[in-house]
């Protein structure tokens, strides 16, 4: 089970070394029983996963490796009042039955450690460097930022899981993205990915894990991490990777449920045999540099139709595929553009900062210091929704509150919240908005809606100025 | 619990779109429900519905005969999003039991095949070819041969088309995998004891 050496001697990426770690049985066809050391559970994607387990007869095989939290559904309001939706209060009592009748442990909605599954599980130290981590949430790539293989699954899938701890799979190929150099003023981990999908396209990584390496990723800490991590499946791969190293033991160091003392150093010394072997194969490489990166921002409903602030809204009538060109003119339409219009003159009726891509306290952090001494302009709806109970708890410790709460920006409870608009965070029909969350489809963060990806620091300058801005000539 | 797939042969609707996310097969609001019945009403809700509820005369599934459609055949990456498989459970609520696409995103192709939905990949051309013979409705059935992989044109031709022999094995069988997995559960109880050994620190979780 240790991942330095292959046993004919190898060089492997990775993945290769989670991989082999994880394999229970290797059918004759290459599938294999694929071990799961944590499975994450929310309220959305499980109801009828424990219902299959309980037509069947069957019982969650470790329930001590499984994390449940409800965090898609719940309203960013003040809890206490309880969830008036009937639907999504249906969904959040039918998963604190099934934690319940199958003894899985659960963060309640008003544990203060509550939040979005793929802050929490980090943050609590339950997801760790060299585990493999599932859970039936496609940002399930987010936990790659420690040096784990993490994956999402479908419903079936978690089912799966929770009757064997394992799943069916054939091993993904592996793609190198590397990003030299050092990140220019005003950019982020968010511009790095939105940079890289631009790049290699929404589909440029299905089939593919992308491990992410070179010094512009090394530099990131852990935040920036998981924000690369997390949109990998934004470029079609199901899983991202960065390779363990100083920052990611340091930031695992006295998590709670994390490995203390000597069990910590015992685990430090199994993590730094993971990364990729020097001499290691890869079937892909794509490399950026660092330097040639400018703060991003999607113009359109895939998150691919991405370009610097200072772009110009694309015309279709340079494209030359159908296809290609008939979506753009149906993102053009959606969106509300004309071709050739600049992008900071977009007008924004709403600024959303939070999602498990940006809802860390780095993330608040950065936004506070954009918006400090500033006011969000007139007219625009600015809310910011902490990615767990404890990042707010923290930001409220540092003042950050009362800086954005002082210009003007709603500060909420954990949630997924208008990342995709189950709750009642919603956008209405035509409105604009600047949100740090992951996906651009149409209606995604309520019907006719329409959503511009970009960092932090780029929505905190958007609701101060009313428009897309270009966070450089605020900082 | 799978139906099995054998053979289909169905009214195809085409659907030329690359990049169909899973928001567009069925939007974050329908999620709510804890069955897994009774989503294909909301299918492609915003591409088939106007916001009042009426139906959008222009798409594919609202006009005769593709309301009958077992197939469907769209464009470059199919199910692009999100790892929800009520995406697939709308389609199969629908009665879609096949898509044929150039290619597939990999989450929704793993939770199509545990729906006893076949996903087939085949070249753009010939997506497009199979869309032409569509359009021509009523007329124009296509049959999907799964043991001999292949999609037979309403011509008589016949397509060949390449799938995972242990995905075809469930999916032929209407086979559950979590049946054939606990096949192997003592490999996974030696496992377990191994990783306790070598991995002490790797801890259960209690709240």
């Amino acid at each position: 089970m240790a991942g330095t050496s292959a046993a004919d001697g190898k060089p492997r990426t990775l993945f290769d070394k989670l991989w082999d770690s994880h394999v229970v049985e290797r059918l004759p066809d290459g599938t294999c029983v694929l071990y799961i050391d944590r499975h994450l559970v929310h309220e959305v994607t499980s109801p009828q996963a424990f219902e299959g387990l309980r037509a069947a007869g069957r019982r969650v095989r470790r329930p001590e490796a499984t994390l449940a939290v409800v965090d898609h559904n719940v309203p960013t309001s003040d809890r206490r009042l309880g969830i008036t939706e009937a639907e999504s209060r249906l969904q959040v009592e039918t998963l604190e039955s099934n934690v319940a009748a199958f003894g899985v442990p659960y963060v309640p909605l008003l544990d203060p450690r509550q939040g979005i599954v793929h802050i929490i599980g980090p943050e609590l130290g339950a997801s760790l460097p060299g585990m493999t981590i599932v859970c039936g949430d496609s940002h399930t790539s987010t936990h790659g930022a420690l040096g784990a293989l993490a994956f999402g699954i479908g419903t079936s899938e978690v089912e799966h899981v929770l009757a064997t701890q394992t799943l069916l799979q054939k091993p993904a190929k592996n793609m190198l993205v590397q990003v030299d150099g050092t990140l220019p003023f005003g950019c982020t981990a968010k511009d790095i990915v939105l940079a890289i999908i631009g790049r290699i396209g929404t589909a440029g990584g299905t089939g593919h894990v992308i491990e992410y390496s070179g010094e512009a990723i090394r530099a990131l800490d852990m935040a920036g991490r998981m924000t690369v991590c997390n949109m990998s499946i934004e470029a079609g791969a199901r899983a991202g990777l960065i390779a363990p190293d100083e920052t990611t033991f340091s930031y695992v160091r006295g998590r709670p449920f994390a490995p203390q003392g000597a069990a910590f150093d015992q685990a430090v010394a199994y993590w730094r045999s993971l990364p990729s072997d020097p001499d290691a194969l890869y079937d892909s490489t794509v490399i950026l540099d660092a330097a040639g990166i400018a703060p991003m921002v999607t113009w359109g409903t895939s998150p691919e139709a991405v370009l610097p602030v200072t772009g110009t809204v694309p015309n279709p009538d340079d494209e030359p595929d159908d296809t290609r060109r008939a979506q753009l003119q149906r993102m053009i339409a959606y969106m509300g553009l004309t071709p050739g219009q600049k992008l900071t003159e977009l007008a924004v009726d709403v600024v959303f900062i939070g999602s498990c891509t940006n809802g860390r306290i780095e993330d608040i952090r950065a936004v506070a210091r954009i918006v400090e001494g500033r006011r969000v302009a007139p007219g625009v709806r600015a809310m910011i929704v902490p990615g767990s109970g404890l990042v707010k708890r923290q930001a409220e410790a540092e003042g950050l509150d009362r800086i954005l709460r002082e210009a003007g920006f709603e500060w909420r409870e954990a949630g997924c919240s208008m990342c995709l608009g189950m709750n009642p965070d919603k956008l209405t029909q035509g409105q604009r908005c600047a949100s740090t969350s992951n996906r651009n489809f149409e209606g995604r963060q309520g019907p006719g809606g329409r959503t511009h990806l970009l960092s932090p620091a780029m929505a905190a300058a958007a609701a101060v100025t009313g428009r897309l801005a270009d966070v450089r000539e605020l900082a | 619990m799978m139906d099995a797939f054998t053979t289909l042969t169905a009214i195809a609707a085409p659907l030329p779109m690359a990049n169909v996310d899973t928001d567009k097969i069925i939007p974050a609001r329908f999620l709510k429900t804890i069955k897994r019945t009774g989503l294909g009403m909301h299918l492609f809700d915003t591409l088939r519905y106007e916001a009042d509820g009426a139906e959008k005369p222009d798409f594919v599934l609202n006009q005769e005969p593709f309301r009958q459609a077992r197939i469907l055949i769209a464009h470059e990456n199919f199910g692009c999003g999100s790892s929800r498989e009520h995406a697939p459970w709308a389609l199969l609520d629908f009665g879609i039991r096949c898509v044929i696409a150039p290619d597939f995103a990999d989450i929704f192709h793993n939770n199509t095949f545990k729906n006893g939905i076949l996903p087939i990949r085949l070249p753009r051309e010939v997506c497009d070819t199979l869309m032409q013979d569509a359009r021509l409705g009523e007329n124009a059935r296509l049959t999907v041969d799964l043991e001999r992989q292949v999609v037979v044109r309403p011509n008589g031709e016949a397509i060949h088309f390449e799938i995972d022999p242990f995905r075809k094995h469930l999916l032929l069988n209407g086979l559950d995998d979590i049946g054939q997995t606990l096949q192997h559960a003592p490999s996974i109880d030696r496992y377990e004891t191994r990783q306790l050994q070598e991995k002490p620190w790797q801890p259960g979780i209690a709240i």
